[in-house]
C-alpha cells in the first residue's frame, strides 16, 4: 500500500530566477529605470550620447591617413564621401609624430630618449614594486620586447640596437637574480637619462654624479657625531664646492684623456612629449623628498625652520604657475652676471619642482595630521629618535594615507608641463601644434593635433591613477 | 662720506654694467653663434619645418647676420618667443636681436628701450569677410561681429577704426590665428582681422578660399623689423646694413644666383658699378667699419639671397601665402624697401 506521505528523495534543479530578476534585465531595471525620474534621465542621456554621436562618428568616420597636405586631404573626403564632408586628417599625426614625441630632437638619435624611457620604467620598477622579483621581470622584459620594436620602428642602426639591448638583458639578469639591487639603476638613472638626453662628454654626468656620492660619503661619516641635520648641511657644502669650483677642471682633463660621449643635443631641440616628460619626470621625483621635509619642517617646533617652511609653502601656493615660468624665463637672468648660459629647461624644471614641492608638502601634511596622537607617542615610548620615528612610523602611515592625495597633484603636474609654451618651449599641445600648423601644408587644421595629444596625455594620467589605485589596494593594512 | 662711498658704489656699478653690455658684436664673436629671438612658428615670417630647419623672412635677416659676422649663415641660433616673452628676452641679453614680426612703435622705441633698425616687411592690419556676406569695403561693417586676436595691437587698431567710422561691432575674442579661424570658418564672427600677412596666410588654410575676400582696407600701419637694445648702435649698425645689404643686392640686381660672376666681373672691370665693387668688398674694406669681414656682403647673398629672392621663396606669390610686393617692393618699383648708399 503506498503511504500517503510522499518523500522526494532527489533535489530538484534549481530553477533561474524570473527573467525580471536576472541579467542585464535585472541591472537595466535596478541601475538605470529604478523609478519614473530615473527612467526619463536615463532616456534623456541616451538622447544626449546619440546626438553627439551623430556628430562625432560620421567626422571619424570620414578619417583619412594618406595624405601630404590639408588640401590633399579634404580633397580625398570630397572625393569619398561627396563636397560637404567633413573629416579629421589624421596624415598629419603620421607625418609629424616623431615632432609631437621628439620635437626637433635629431632624427638619428631618437634611440636615446627611446632608451632612456625604457630605463626608466625599469628604474621604476623597484619603487612600484619592491623586492618582488615577478614584476621587476615582467616590467623588464616587456620593456625589452618594446624597446627593440621601437627602434626598429625608428628605424635605428644596428649598433645601437645591440648596445640597447644588451644593457637590457643585463638588467633583465639582475631582475631576475636581485630585484632589490634594481634600486641602484633608479639612483643612477637621473645621470643615465641626462647622459642619453643630452649627450656631450659622459664626464659630464659622471662628474655631478660624484658630487652626489661626496654628498653621501660625507653625510655618512658625519651624521654619526653631529646629527642628520648637520651632516646634510656639511655634506651639501662639500659637494657644493666639487660642483661649482673642482667638477669642471677634473671633468675637463678626463674628456680630454678619454673622449667618450654622444653628439650634444641643444636643449632648443627638445621638445613635444619628450620635454614633458623631462620636466614631468623630474619634478615628479624631486617633489616628493623635498615635499617631505617641508611638510615636516612645517610640524616642527622650531620657530625658524617653521617659519621658513610656511613661507615658501604658502608663497609658490599663492601665485600662478605661469608667473613662477615667467619668473624663471625673465627674471633670473637679471640677477646673473652677464653671458651666464644658463638653460632654460633647466631653469623651468627648477621652478616646476619648486611649485610641486609645495603643493606636496601640503598633501603630506594632510597625512600626518591624520595620523592619532598615539602614533607619535608610541615612537617615543619606543625611545626612537626623530628621524628613526619619522622614517618607520610617521612616514610610512602618513604617505599611504596621502596616496591620492599625491598622485592627484603628480597627475595635475604632468597635466601642468603644456604650460611652458607660454616661454616659448615646445611642449607637445602647443609648441608642436603651432610649428605644425605654420607649415604650409597644414594649415588650418584644428582638431587632430589636440586629440593626438589629448589622448596621450590621458593614457598617461589614467595609467598613473590606475598605479595609485593599485598601491591603496596593497597598503590597505586595516580592518574596515 | 657713507654717501659718497655709496654714490661711488653706484657710479662704479654703472660703468661696469655699462661695459659689460657694450660690445654685443664682440660677445656674439666670441660665443661663436648668434642668438636670434624668433617667432615660435608663423608660416612665411620664422617656423621650423619638418626636419627643424628654420625658414622665413624673419629668419633670413638672422642668417645675413650671422653671414656678415662669421661667414657662415647657419650659426644661428633661434631662440623661440612668445609674444609675452619676446622683449623681455631681447632686454635681458637672451637673445641679441629680435626678429620676429614685431611693431615698430612709439613707445616700444622709447619706453621698452628697444632700438628698430630697419623694417623688414611693411604691413598692415586688414579684414577679410565671407563673399556672401556681399561686403566689398570694411566701412560696411556696420553691425558686424568680428574675430579678434585679443591682447595684440590689432584690438586697439581696430577700437579705433571703429570709433573714427562711427559704425558699431561685437567683438569675438579668440586666443590665436588657429582658433580664429576655427570661429571664422563655423560662422561665430561675420569678419576676422589681423595683419594682412597673416590674412593671406590664413585664407589659404581654409577649407574653400575662394568663398572669402580680404577687404582692400588697410586700417593701420605695422612696420616690421628687427630689433636691437638700447645702448649698442655699433650692433645696430651690423644687423641694419646686413638687412640693408640684401636690398642693395636686389637694387643692382645680384643674386645668389650670379654673385660670384659678378664678383669676377667687378674684379676684372674697373669700371664696373662702384657702388657693387664696394659691396663685394672688390675695391676697398667697407666691412672694418662695423667690425666685420670685408666679403661680408658676398656671404650674405651667396648664403642667404637678395631681399627679393627672399620674399619670393617664404611669402611671395608663388607660395601658398601668395603676397605682392606691394609697399615691400624697392623705392625704384614704386614701394618703401629703400636702402641707403653704402659708401
Amino acid at each position: 500500500m503506498a503511504s500517503p506521505l510522499f518523500v522526494r528523495n532527489d533535489m530538484l534543479p534549481p530553477l533561474p530566477p524570473p527573467a525580471g530578476e536576472r541579467g542585464v534585465v535585472k541591472w537595466l531595471r535596478e541601475n538605470l529605470f529604478s523609478s519614473v525620474l530615473n527612467s526619463v534621465l536615463t532616456l534623456l542621456a541616451c538622447l544626449a550620447v546619440l546626438w553627439l554621436a551623430s556628430f562625432i562618428l560620421p567626422w571619424l568616420a570620414h578619417s583619412v591617413w594618406n595624405a601630404s597636405s590639408l588640401a590633399e586631404c579634404r580633397e580625398k573626403i570630397a572625393a569619398s564621401f561627396g563636397p560637404e564632408a567633413a573629416g579629421p586628417c589624421w596624415a598629419v599625426i603620421r607625418l609629424r609624430w616623431n615632432q609631437f614625441l621628439f620635437g626637433l630632437y635629431p632624427q638619428a638619435e631618437y634611440w636615446r630618449p627611446t632608451t632612456a624611457a625604457a630605463l626608466m620604467m625599469v628604474s621604476l620598477s623597484p619603487v612600484l614594486y619592491y623586492g618582488l622579483r615577478r614584476p621587476a621581470l615582467n616590467i623588464t622584459v616587456t620593456m625589452t620586447v618594446l624597446l627593440v620594436l621601437a627602434l626598429i620602428g625608428l628605424g635605428t642602426d644596428w649598433g645601437h640596437i645591440v648596445l640597447s639591448v644588451a644593457i637590457m638583458l643585463a638588467l633583465m639578469a639582475v631582475a631576475a637574480t636581485a630585484p632589490k639591487r634594481l634600486l641602484w639603476l633608479t639612483l643612477l638613472f637621473p645621470f643615465i637619462a641626462f647622459f642619453l638626453i643630452w649627450g656631450g662628454p659622459i664626464w659630464t654626468a659622471v662628474g655631478t654624479l660624484a658630487g652626489f656620492v661626496i654628498f653621501a660619503l660625507v653625510w655618512q661619516f658625519v651624521q654619526k657625531p653631529l646629527g642628520v641635520v648637520v651632516g646634510a648641511g656639511v655634506g651639501l657644502v662639500v659637494a657644493a664646492i666639487w660642483w661649482t669650483s673642482l667638477q669642471s677642471s677634473v671633468t675637463g682633463v678626463l674628456a680630454a684623456a678619454l673622449p667618450w660621449g654622444l653628439p650634444y643635443v641643444v636643449s632648443d631641440n627638445i621638445g613635444g612629449f619628450l620635454l614633458a616628460f623631462v620636466i614631468g619626470i623630474t619634478a615628479i621625483s624631486a617633489s616628493l623628498p623635498i615635499g617631505v621635509l617641508l611638510a615636516l619642517g612645517r610640524r616642527s617646533d622650531m620657530p625658524l625652520i617653521h617659519s621658513l617652511s610656511v613661507g615658501f609653502i604658502e608663497f609658490f601656493r599663492g601665485v600662478p604657475l605661469i608667473t613662477v615660468l615667467f619668473a624663471a624665463n625673465f627674471l633670473l637672468l637679471y640677477f646673473l652676471p652677464p653671458r651666464t648660459n644658463f638653460d632654460l629647461i633647466l631653469r623651468v624644471i627648477i621652478v616646476v619642482i619648486i611649485f610641486a614641492s609645495a603643493y606636496i608638502a601640503e598633501v603630506i601634511r594632510g597625512g600626518l595630521a591624520a595620523l592619532p596622537r598615539g602614533q607619535y607617542e608610541a615612537a617615543d615610548a619606543l625611545g626612537l629618535d626623530y628621524w628613526q620615528a619619522q622614517r618607520l612610523i610617521i612616514m610610512p602611515q602618513a604617505l599611504k594615507i596621502s596616496i591620492p592625495g599625491i598622485v592627484s597633484s603628480f597627475i595635475g603636474l604632468f597635466k601642468d608641463t603644456t604650460l611652458v609654451a607660454l616661454v616659448g618651449l615646445m611642449d607637445p599641445l602647443q609648441g608642436v601644434t603651432k610649428i605644425v600648423r605654420s607649415d604650409n601644408a597644414w594649415k588650418g587644421l584644428y582638431w587632430e593635433p589636440y586629440i593626438f595629444v589629448g589622448g596621450i596625455f590621458f593614457l598617461v594620467c589614467f595609467s598613473m591613477s590606475r598605479y595609485s589605485m593599485y598601491l591603496e589596494r596593497k597598503l590597505k593594512t586595516d580592518h574596515r | 662720506m657713507r654717501k659718497s662711498v655709496f654714490l661711488g658704489t653706484v657710479a662704479a656699478a654703472t660703468l661696469f654694467a655699462g661695459l659689460a653690455s657694450a660690445g654685443t658684436l664682440d660677445d656674439v664673436k666670441a660665443r661663436g653663434q648668434l642668438l636670434c629671438g624668433s617667432n615660435t612658428g608663423l608660416t612665411g615670417f620664422g617656423s621650423p619645418d619638418a626636419s627643424g630647419n628654420w625658414t622665413g623672412l624673419d629668419v633670413d635677416v638672422c642668417r645675413a647676420v650671422a653671414a656678415a659676422v662669421f661667414g657662415d649663415s647657419t650659426k644661428v641660433k633661434f631662440v623661440p618667443l612668445t609674444g609675452e616673452t619676446r622683449f623681455t628676452a631681447l632686454q635681458s641679453g637672451e637673445v641679441d636681436v629680435l626678429v620676429r614680426n614685431s611693431t615698430w612703435t612709439y613707445s616700444r622705441d622709447t619706453d621698452l628701450k628697444l632700438d628698430f633698425v630697419a623694417v623688414n616687411y611693411y604691413d598692415g592690419q586688414g579684414f577679410m569677410v565671407k563673399k556672401d556676406l556681399g561686403v566689398s569695403s570694411a566701412k560696411e561693417l556696420d553691425g558686424a561681429t568680428v574675430c579678434i586676436q585679443s591682447g595684440t595691437t590689432t584690438e586697439l587698431n581696430l577700437a579705433d577704426f571703429f570709433k573714427t567710422n562711427k559704425i558699431s561691432y561685437t567683438p569675438v575674442n579668440v586666443a590665436d590665428d588657429a582658433e580664429a579661424l576655427r570661429q571664422f570658418e563655423a560662422g561665430a564672427c561675420d569678419a576676422y582681422t589681423t595683419d594682412a600677412s597673416g590674412l593671406a596666410a590664413s585664407r589659404a588654410g581654409l577649407s574653400s578660399p575662394q568663398d572669402y575676400v580680404i577687404l582692400p582696407e588697410i586700417i593701420s600701419k605695422e612696420p616690421l623689423g628687427p630689433a636691437v637694445r638700447h645702448g649698442d648702435s655699433a650692433w645696430g649698425d651690423v644687423i641694419r646694413w646686413s638687412y640693408f645689404t640684401m636690398l642693395i643686392a636686389e637694387e643692382k640686381g645680384i643674386t645668389k644666383a650670379n654673385v660670384d660672376e659678378i664678383v669676377k666681373a667687378a674684379t676684372d672691370d674697373t669700371n664696373y658699378d662702384p657702388e657693387v665693387r664696394r659691396l663685394l668688398g672688390v675695391d676697398g674694406d667697407m666691412g672694418k667699419l662695423m667690425g666685420v669681414d670685408a666679403k661680408f656682403a658676398y656671404n650674405i647673398i651667396k648664403q642667404v639671397g637678395n631681399y627679393g629672392e627672399s620674399f619670393e621663396a617664404n611669402v611671395g606669390t608663388n607660395t601658398p601665402i601668395g603676397l605682392a610686393r606691394g609697399l615691400n617692393a624697392l623705392w625704384t618699383q614704386g614701394g618703401l624697401q629703400y636702402a641707403p648708399p653704402l659708401r
